[in-house]
């Protein structure tokens, strides 16, 4: 089995986040770039698999201008066999990567897809499920558990996290599944898997090579600043915050 | 125009979350229709037909709408959107792995996690862990939507009279081929559910072990609170994954957020920034907790836990 895994270059989760001030949007330049951490789940995960006997090849795939390439680099130094690079200078939205996302699956046949449960920049958490649904594939999403042999029949065991705790469903294969936090711990990659990714095949295509555009929906009006909380005070004891709750903030 | 919104329950009742969800509906001026999804629900649709501004109640009965699968609930979605100028649901597990899948079966791009809607096209969302608001316009007729429940008030689950459809007959569709139950491993817990509860108490990494955390629970149950949990407590065992408040976990607002030996990493403030007071005790003065907490106390949690719960005793009696 193959296993495609979908990452994204987005702002450094360290990164303190700025508003631009013509309010169009967040600063991306001069900003420390770095894989989506829950696509790093995925390309574990996916790497996990091959070693364990379960998957013969692992591809990966991303989306979007040429610096991309140093996010596909990072998963080929982490393990993965070769990438693929969608280059477009054009934004993509959700909806457009999952449909792009389609025809790299289609061409490419896997197994199982993993991608991240969610974006760390725009907070979405709907390009797993949306390319499930355009495959029509199950999907197992915000999983925290993969257990390929454990279904039977064609089908495989997925532990998700619920909100209530956690849920075990089969899912038929192929599937979508997508990561959360508790999935695994990611990999550093070693010096010498760096130098050896660099040798390790990229191909790029385009999106119009794929039959498909970046066709926007949704158009930003603005991004702003949220509301700042301002810091409040620091109490002497215990006995002195409880007052305050009491009397003050009138909380309890 | 009329909407139709994603109503999520247990079995019983409306949760709290989809009632808000219900509420960012009425705000769009609709007729508001609700669908249950479940098997053997009609109890659930009963108490449907009660939320107030409900005009309908569509209700899918059958075991492959059972467990809130994606795969069919998605398929029958899209098979009822027909009249709809909007798709709405509660921003939980269930509503975000369902409606996704759905817009994208309708050629539609989902909106995630509004907290607020400026016209029938343009919503608000926060977006890098709540330290950016965007407003976004979109261009689809239909729209598809899922509502942060703290952003909302609920709307009241009685007073109303909804008639009640049935809906799905026609099965499931193929996505009810592609996936089953299998089993789950749900927290019992007999205090208030995090998201919705009025007082949460969380610990973080400072509470050194899971056992560490009835400390945290005697307060909560003096207080009538729920327990949250930041994400390093979770990832280091000391509690389930469904404590995780922050960006990727839940979301809450209640009127007092207390956290113990949290530092407040910005992916943990993103999840309950929005509380109305927020205290926070914790050793390290320096800790960025303190930069947006109301009342702060620098003090070791195992030696402050026991006090405060010392004091409330008193102050509550």
């Amino acid at each position: 089995m193959k296993i495609l895994v979908a990452v994204k270059r987005v702002v450094d989760y360290n990164v303190k986040t700025r508003v631009k001030s013509d309010e169009t949007g967040v600063e991306t330049a001069n900003v420390k770039m770095s894989m989506n951490p829950f696509d790093e789940i995925a390309v574990e995960e996916a790497l996990r698999l091959k070693e364990a006997g379960k998957a013969e090849e692992v591809a990966v795939v991303s989306l979007g201008a040429q610096k991309c390439q140093e996010t596909i680099r990072t998963a080929l130094a982490m393990g993965a066999d070769r990438g693929i690079h969608v280059l477009t200078d054009d934004e993509l939205q959700p909806l457009a990567i999952a449909k792009m996302l389609k025809v790299v699956v289609e061409r490419e046949q896997p197994g199982l897809v993993i991608l991240g449960k969610q974006a760390i920049d725009n907070d979405n958490s709907q390009t797993g499920q949306m390319l499930a649904g355009l495959l029509g594939w199950s999907q197992g999403t915000f999983a925290s558990r993969i257990d390929l042999d454990g279904g039977g029949g064609g089908t495989a065991n997925v532990t998700r996290e619920v909100d209530g705790g956690l849920e075990t469903v089969a899912l038929a294969l192929p599937m979508v599944v997508t990561t959360d936090l508790r999935l695994n711990e990611p990999r550093y990659a070693s010096l010498p898997n760096i130098m050896k990714a660099k040798k390790k095949p990229i191909d790029a295509v385009s999106p119009e090579e794929l039959g498909e555009s970046p066709d926007p929906r949704l158009t930003v009006v603005s991004v702003k600043e949220p509301p700042q909380r301002q810091a409040g005070v620091i109490v002497e004891d215990v006995a002195g915050l409880v007052s305050k709750l009491q009397n003050e903030a009138k909380v309890i | 125009m009329s909407v139709l919104v994603y109503a999520e329950h247990d079995g019983s009742a409306i949760l709290n979350a989809s009632l808000c969800a219900i509420a960012a509906a009425r705000e769009l001026d609709a007729d508001v229709h609700l669908l249950v999804c479940g098997e053997g629900c009609r109890g659930a649709a009963e108490a449907a037909a009660a939320v107030e501004g409900a005009s309908r109640v569509l209700l899918a009965d059958a075991p492959a709408f059972s467990h809130g699968l994606a795969e069919p609930i998605a398929d029958l979605l899209v098979e009822l959107a027909g009249p709809y100028d909007a798709i709405l649901a509660a921003h939980t597990t269930g509503g975000k792995n369902i409606l996704p899948r759905a817009a994208a079966l309708l050629d539609v791009a989902p909106i995630s996690d509004i907290i607020g809607i400026e016209s029938a096209d343009t919503f608000v969302r926060p977006i890098y862990a709540g330290n950016a608001i965007a407003t976004v316009r979109t261009s689809d007729a239909k729209k598809v939507v899922t509502v942060r429940a703290t952003a909302y008030e609920a709307v009241p689950d009685s007073g109303g009279a909804a008639p009640i459809e049935e809906v799905g007959g026609g099965g499931a569709g193929t996505g009810g081929n592609l996936s089953s139950f299998v089993g789950q491993e749900l927290t019992r817990s007999e205090r208030p559910e995090l998201t919705s509860a009025s007082i949460v108490i969380s610990g973080g990494r400072g509470m050194q072990s899971g056992d560490n955390f009835h400390l945290l629970e005697t307060v909560a149950d003096r207080l009538g609170a729920a327990v949250g949990a930041s994400r390093a407590a979770v990832d280091a065992g000391f509690v389930p994954n469904d404590y995780q408040v922050g960006q990727t976990g839940k979301v809450v607002a209640p009127d007092l957020y207390i956290a113990v030996g949290i530092s407040g990493a910005i992916q943990h403030l993103a999840g309950m920034k929005d509380s109305k007071v927020i205290v926070a005790i914790n050793k390290d003065e320096e800790a960025p907790i303190f930069q947006v907490a109301d009342y702060g106390v620098v003090a070791d949690l195992f030696k402050a836990l026991p006090e405060l719960d010392e004091e409330l005793a008193k102050a509550l009696e």
